[in-house]
């Protein structure tokens, strides 16, 4: 075998297999099973069964897809494939980032373009749908990726500042910038733009499954709607590890790639996967260890030096569970002005910081 | 059994339709999600758009003016999928037989454009909540 077929075979395995589609597909349906579930649980329910979404996804495959007669059929059908490949690209990227420090200068810039693509396809697919209530989803829509983009991009520009105008991930990695007054505003406001991204409650207006019968989806059916549900999922897996990267420090890489490479990873996956798989044999019997398994799923992200990950994803979901929907204008005036306001404090204050060499403003 | 038809037992998501019912059967179906019943134990899904259904849960004689949205909405519904007649009126028109109003039960209209459509009927005024379930688990288990 020759030495670019091995490369090409690596480079297919890293997209295809392990940070890439495979991983982060399985990581995100299994986080989405983790954020039903606790919903349920702060409802009272029982909730869905740990293979619910991949579930999900099989029946969603086996569907009839259905493509309505004045739809735009090859934008219709293209939006969600734009939208998966960027998320896959952009969670490749990360992962990559993350175990073995691939980087290069401007990669955060890349990757906010990536983060911004999925939103932008789902606007492209609701409105070739020919659907007045996609129509009314996809203007939703817009608004809010205008409203929350610009606070999400000022909160980066936080971090460049914080950390002396570094543009590679790892470099900005290295350090931890939610530990000053100025990150932490730009964390927190960075928080919820990724969790109005996601289409969590309070900024599921676009979706709005209560009057617009889930607004910008609304035509999709069959696996066209299963490739937006494992878009979702992994942009569940890609965003918060981004925000992870950013804000907090990163994992720590240390235990990842301080073991050897390139298999470091393995033992580590094979850990976690047993013990996945052990508990969820268990919950199969009680009603209890359903809830003994959750556990147990964190505790192993724990273990994998994911603690990070969990604490954001944890922070979504108390978000979600506590919130009632807002309107589209009550989101775009607290974007805009609330979270305007508290970023340009931020930005002073890091400028301030920066140039008197006082770490924690 | 095909992997089509398990996935669709795993996670059935359901669609609700009120072709003219007294909005009695429809709280009921609301009923399920409720924490005492809490149908997503079993992946049912309550979902906004008959394009992401599996099953239609029909409840309501079908007036002559719902007539025509029953056909489309059973059309625009991905195949497989399942009707469900849940309440007397739905089943048979129950106290409504003969009304002016009234061009029949649910499985007339659908069989009319599909004569292989499936058909599950949960009688009752309304029925129970309890019923419906079991109404469901029956209905998936000879499909």
């Amino acid at each position: 075998m020759t030495e670019t077929s091995q490369s090409l075979f690596q480079l297919l395995f890293w997209i295809l297999v392990f940070p890439g589609f495979l991983f982060s597909a399985c990581l995100g349906l299994i986080v989405s099973w983790i954020v039903r579930k606790v919903s349920a649980l702060v409802q009272w329910r029982v909730g869905p069964p740990f293979l619910q979404p991949f579930y999900d996804v099989i029946k969603l495959m086996g569907k009839e897809t259905l493509v309505p007669r004045e739809a735009q059929r090859i934008i219709f059908m293209g939006a969600p494939l734009v939208g998966l490949a960027a998320v896959l690209l952009l969670s490749t990227m990360l992962w990559r980032i993350t175990i073995d420090q691939t980087t290069f200068v401007g990669d955060i810039v890349v990757a906010i373009y990536l983060m911004a693509l999925p939103s932008l396809a789902l606007i492209l697919g609701s409105s070739a749908s020919a659907s007045p209530h996609a129509a009314v989803g996809t203007g939703r829509e817009m608004k809010l990726v205008m409203s929350y983009e610009l606070p999400l991009v000022l909160a980066f520009i936080v971090v460049i500042i914080k950390s002396g105008g570094q543009l590679s991930l790892a470099a900005i990695a290295q350090q931890s910038p939610a530990l000053s007054i100025s990150g932490m505003l730009a964390f927190l406001v960075a928080l919820l733009c990724v969790q109005a991204k996601l289409g969590f409650v309070p900024f599921d207006i676009a979706e709005a499954e209560t009057e617009l019968g889930s607004g910008v989806l609304m035509e999709y059916s069959g696996a066209l709607l299963a490739v937006w549900k494992v878009t979702q999922a992994m942009m569940l897996v890609a965003l918060p590890l981004f925000l992870v990267m950013v804000f907090l420090g990163g994992f720590d890489a240390d235990f990842l790639s301080g073991l050897e490479k390139p298999v470091g990873t393995l033992p580590v996956g094979i850990i976690v996967l047993l013990i996945f798989l052990v508990t969820g044999l268990l919950a199969r019997f009680s009603k209890y260890i359903d809830i003994l398994f959750l556990l147990s799923l964190i505790a192993a992200c724990l273990l994998a030096g994911l603690g990070k990950y969990v604490l954001i994803v944890v922070l979504f979901i108390l978000i979600k569970n506590t919130n009632p929907r807002v309107r589209i204008d009550q989101a775009m005036k607290f974007f805009w002005f609330y979270c305007g306001i508290a970023l340009a404090v931020a930005i002073i204050l890091a400028l301030v910081g920066n140039t008197y060499g006082i770490g924690w403003l | 059994m095909s992997w089509k038809i398990w996935s669709l037992k795993k996670s059935p998501w359901v669609f609700h339709v009120n072709t003219g019912a007294c909005n009695n059967c429809d709280i009921e179906i609301v009923n399920l999600l409720t924490p005492k019943f809490d149908v997503e134990r079993f992946g049912i899904k309550l979902v906004g758009s008959p394009r992401h259904a599996d099953a239609l849960l029909v409840t309501g004689v079908v007036t002559a003016q719902a007539a025509p949205r029953l056909r489309e909405i059973y059309r625009q519904t991905p195949k497989p999928c399942v009707v469900f007649c849940i309440g007397a009126c739905a089943c048979h028109t129950g106290i409504f037989r003969g009304g002016y109003h009234v061009v029949g039960p649910v499985d007339k209209i659908i069989k009319e454009i599909d004569p292989n459509a499936i058909i599950a009927y949960v009688p009752g005024c309304p029925p129970k909540p309890e019923a419906m379930i079991s109404g469901v688990v029956k209905a998936l288990s000879v499909l």
